[in-house]
């Protein structure tokens, strides 16, 4: 150890102390003992947080925190299911225009290709059975 | 994708883990100065198991803060602070103190191995015997010196004063040391 100013050795007092005073090396058995109590709290540590988590959900204010992905997946699910049945319509607005003899005779059109349009887009998201 | 709620949780995860890895190289590195010190303040090794738990449990629960707190400094004045403080506690608790510096001779047997620093077995059970007669605060600041070999600035931290007290606090705890041993060899001879 090094010697530091304000201690000094008369009669070696320092080397006898340092041998009096040696390090003890903790029984075996606790080292082990305190390994598995520090392992225990780590895993009730983590159990606690996913506790929290869980509970956190019955809490109603959790709740739009959970609902949210999914709802947001349906908006955004529905919202490209009507843009791609919008487009194929729109498509076919030309040949509806031609073939129409009158403006009822075109909105009428316009409505079946609609509806067939989303039956479409409809069967093609739907899973296969 | 990951909303900002599920991210900060992951981040706590993480963090979590860290802090977890830090303890333990903590835990490892300090154990045998924690047992150490708890030896040679409570004199036997029942006691000092217990205190050493209790140490590293509370240190446990606090070692987020202290390691946010101690901005890179060793933590092992902390962790031997806590055990000063659990150590006086348990004095005032069970009201005992130490009855011998040492109370049976397996520690004497189990822990001087060090043939070279050996110089007999009574000289270090007297040694150890006018240890215990000095007041707390000196006996402490001996054991964190000699057992533990903690400098000055470290010492301070644990025992919550100045270097400079420190130092002076070393110094007088040696002079009264040396003053006692020198009694008891001249009564012993």
């Amino acid at each position: 150890m090094e010697r530091e100013a304000g201690v000094s050795q008369p009669f070696d007092i320092e080397a006898r102390l340092k041998a009096a005073l040696a390090p003890i090396e903790p029984p075996e058995e606790l080292a082990l003992r305190m390994e598995s109590r520090l392992g225990t709290l780590v895993e009730l540590a983590a159990d606690e947080f996913e506790a929290w988590e869980l509970s956190a959900m019955r809490d109603p204010r959790n709740w739009p925190r959970a609902a949210i992905r999914p709802a947001a997946a349906v908006v955004v699910g529905v919202g490209a299911g009507a843009g791609l049945v919008v487009l194929r319509t729109r498509r076919r607005r030309h040949k509806r225009r031609a073939q129409s003899h009158n403006a009822l005779d075109l909105a009428e059109r316009t409505l079946r290709d609609v509806a067939r349009e989303a039956l479409r887009v409809f069967e093609d998201a739907a899973p296969k059975r | 994708m990951a909303t900002d709620a599920e991210r900060a949780a992951g981040e706590d995860a993480a963090q979590k883990r860290r802090l977890d890895e830090d303890f333990s190289k903590l835990y490892k590195a300090h154990l045998r100065d924690v047992y150490s010190y708890s030896y040679y303040r409570v004199g036997n090794h029942h006691d000092a198991e217990d205190l050493t738990e209790q140490t590293f449990l509370q240190a446990y629960r606090h070692f987020e803060r202290a390691q946010r707190e101690s901005q890179g400094r060793p933590l092992r004045p902390w962790l031997i602070r806590i055990a000063h403080n659990l150590a006086a506690n348990y004095y005032r608790d069970r009201s005992r103190r130490p009855q011998t510096a040492i109370d049976d001779a397996g520690p004497l047997a189990a822990t001087h191995t060090t043939e070279s620093l050996v110089q007999d077995r009574d000289d270090l059970k007297r040694i150890l015997e006018c240890v215990q007669q000095l007041p707390d605060d000196r006996r402490e600041a001996l054991i964190m010196r000699f057992a533990l070999g903690m400098d000055n600035r470290e010492i301070a931290r644990a025992l919550g004063r100045t270097d400079g007290a420190t130092k002076v606090l070393l110094h007088r705890a040696i002079r009264q040391l040396e003053e006692l041993v020198k009694k008891a060899e001249a009564g012993g001879a």
